[in-house]
């Protein structure tokens, strides 16, 4: 019966969503605030990836919350997943860590590992100029320091992982931290929150658009922080599972 | 046999199978998270679902004829070139980074339900967190609509004797 | 029908169709492939819609980190098997 009236459900909201659509504009929005943006963006922020002037200066509050929310979800997964307290009752039940990885996987892995940090770090650099930014390099980088971890599993051992996690909140909370000065001294200086404040410089190179690169740079630092101490928490094995 | 290829080459444009798509993945996402029972499942139709609807607002900034809100020259006259829409794509943009901490944290709260009753069925998840908190309020648990009033009873019976020996 | 349309088309039916297996497929690791599936076909499909920050975003977030996300949580689950039908507790988890 259940499923029955799941099924109607179903085909009821589908039918809804069909008539939503077909309703639409299809291929002709009604660009009211985007058409404003792409004629204005290049004059207010000089950036040449407009998507970038939409996240970071016309949107940067919301950029703002975004990263909140990513760090309660970074450090919910912390509180939930952290067996901190059990190391405390039970000193150094973890001194097996898991089996060697092969001889190919590592030697791949030091090949391959600056590689994707320069990949990472370009994206981040370049996010005002070409696709990319900020989110993409930072998750870049995650998983390059993610890599590490999964190739060499036994040479990670407790306290290893307790000064790296020591090291990530230190990068996260100064990226920030600079996030949130820059705006303040936009404020100071007698602009909006978060408003680009100084000189365009010459479209299309590295060094322009203002404040955009700096803020990108935090977010790209803070996303990386978050995710790498996120992907590290969750990989690392209880004490309970082991014994099971 | 052409009327009909006219006819698809008409109506059916790239907007239409995309939109098609889109609301494909919405309704398959909610239809799994309506009928399976097992919460890893709940978790990935979840991520199912939102796609879809990260993939119907960049549909919705999606212009005939648009290209890529991204500068290669340096034109004279801005406004004459046909842009797609760049507020929905910031917007998905974001949307996609919290979705992937929000599925981390769907995780790890899987994870921990895992490690307490040792089973991902709904259901039986359900039935020992009654019984946990019939355990810890000391009382019989309450009948649900879910299993007939019978079993309840019986189950009550067992628990009634194991409390007497 | 030009080339995008039909582009799209395959595209979309390989979505469709690996969504449904998401649900469906009796094997957990074969569930979480046919999720990175959706991802990889959604970064084509917003490289087709001129999206190409939307497109990155989702290949390096959607088909990368959230399937590593996903299989680490397999291997914390045990549901880490290859063979078709398993469980991770004996017997009485039927994998759907």
């Amino acid at each position: 019966m259940s499923k029955f009236s799941t099924l109607i459900f179903i085909s009821g909201l589908s039918f809804l969503l069909i008539v939503i659509t077909a309703q639409l504009p299809i291929a002709h929005p009604p660009m009211l605030i985007g058409q404003y943006i792409i004629d204005h963006a290049v004059q207010d922020t000089g950036v040449t990836n407009i998507v970038t002037s939409v996240v970071l200066a016309y949107r940067g509050l919301d950029t703002l919350g975004e990263l909140a929310i990513l760090f309660t979800a970074a450090s919910g997964v912390g509180l939930l997943l952290s067996n901190k307290l059990n190391t405390k009752l039970q000193p150094s039940t973890k001194t097996v860590r898991l089996s060697n990885s092969n001889f190919i996987i590592e030697h791949a892995l030091n090949l391959l590992f600056p590689l994707l940090l320069v990949v990472g770090f370009y994206v981040i650099f370049h996010g005002h100029l070409t696709p990319g930014g900020g989110f993409q390099g930072g998750v870049i980088i995650a998983s390059a320091f993610f890599l590490n971890i999964l190739a060499k599993p036994y040479k990670s051992s407790d306290s290893e992982i307790e000064s790296t996690h020591n090291n990530l909140t230190i990068i996260e909370s100064l990226s920030g931290v600079t996030f949130i000065a820059i705006g303040l001294y936009a404020l100071i200086s007698g602009h909006d929150f978060l408003e680009p404040f100084l000189s365009h410089g010459q479209l299309g190179s590295l060094w322009s658009a203002g404040t955009l690169p700096f803020l990108y740079i935090a977010v790209g630092l803070k996303v990386g922080a978050e995710l790498s101490s996120l992907l590290i928490t969750l990989y690392d094995i209880d004490s309970e599972e082991l014994t099971d | 046999m052409t009327h009909f290829a006219n006819y698809l080459t008409t109506y059916l444009t790239t907007e239409i199978i995309l939109y098609t798509g889109a609301i494909g993945l919405l309704v398959i996402g909610l239809l799994g998270l309506l009928v399976l029972k097992n919460i890893f499942r709940l978790l990935l139709s979840l991520v199912i679902f939102e796609s879809g609807a990260n993939l119907f607002l960049v549909l919705s900034g999606f212009r005939a004829n648009g290209i890529a809100p991204i500068l290669t020259s340096t034109q004279e006259n801005m406004s004459q070139l046909v842009m797609n829409d760049p507020v929905p794509q910031a917007l998905v943009l974001t949307a996609i980074v919290i979705g992937v901490g929000i599925q981390a944290l769907a995780l790890s709260l899987i994870i921990k339900i895992y490690q307490r009753y040792r089973t991902l069925d709904m259901n039986e998840i359900h039935r020992k967190l009654e019984q946990d908190i019939a355990g810890i309020s000391q009382s019989t648990p309450l009948a649900s609509q879910e299993q007939p009033l019978y079993l309840y009873q019986k189950n009550s019976l067992v628990q009634n004797n194991e409390g007497e020996k | 029908m030009d080339i995008s349309a039909l582009i799209a088309l395959i595209i979309v039916f390989i979505m469709l169709s690996s969504a449904l297996c998401v649900l469906f497929l009796p094997n957990m690791i074969a569930a979480v492939m046919a999720s990175s599936v959706i991802s990889l076909s959604l970064t084509i499909i917003f490289a087709l819609l001129k999206a190409p920050d939307v497109a990155m975003t989702e290949a390096a977030i959607g088909a990368g980190l959230g399937s590593l996300i996903l299989a680490i949580g397999l291997k914390r689950l045990n549901y880490f098997n290859i063979e078709s039908h398993q469980s991770n507790v004996s017997g009485t988890d039927p994998g759907q």
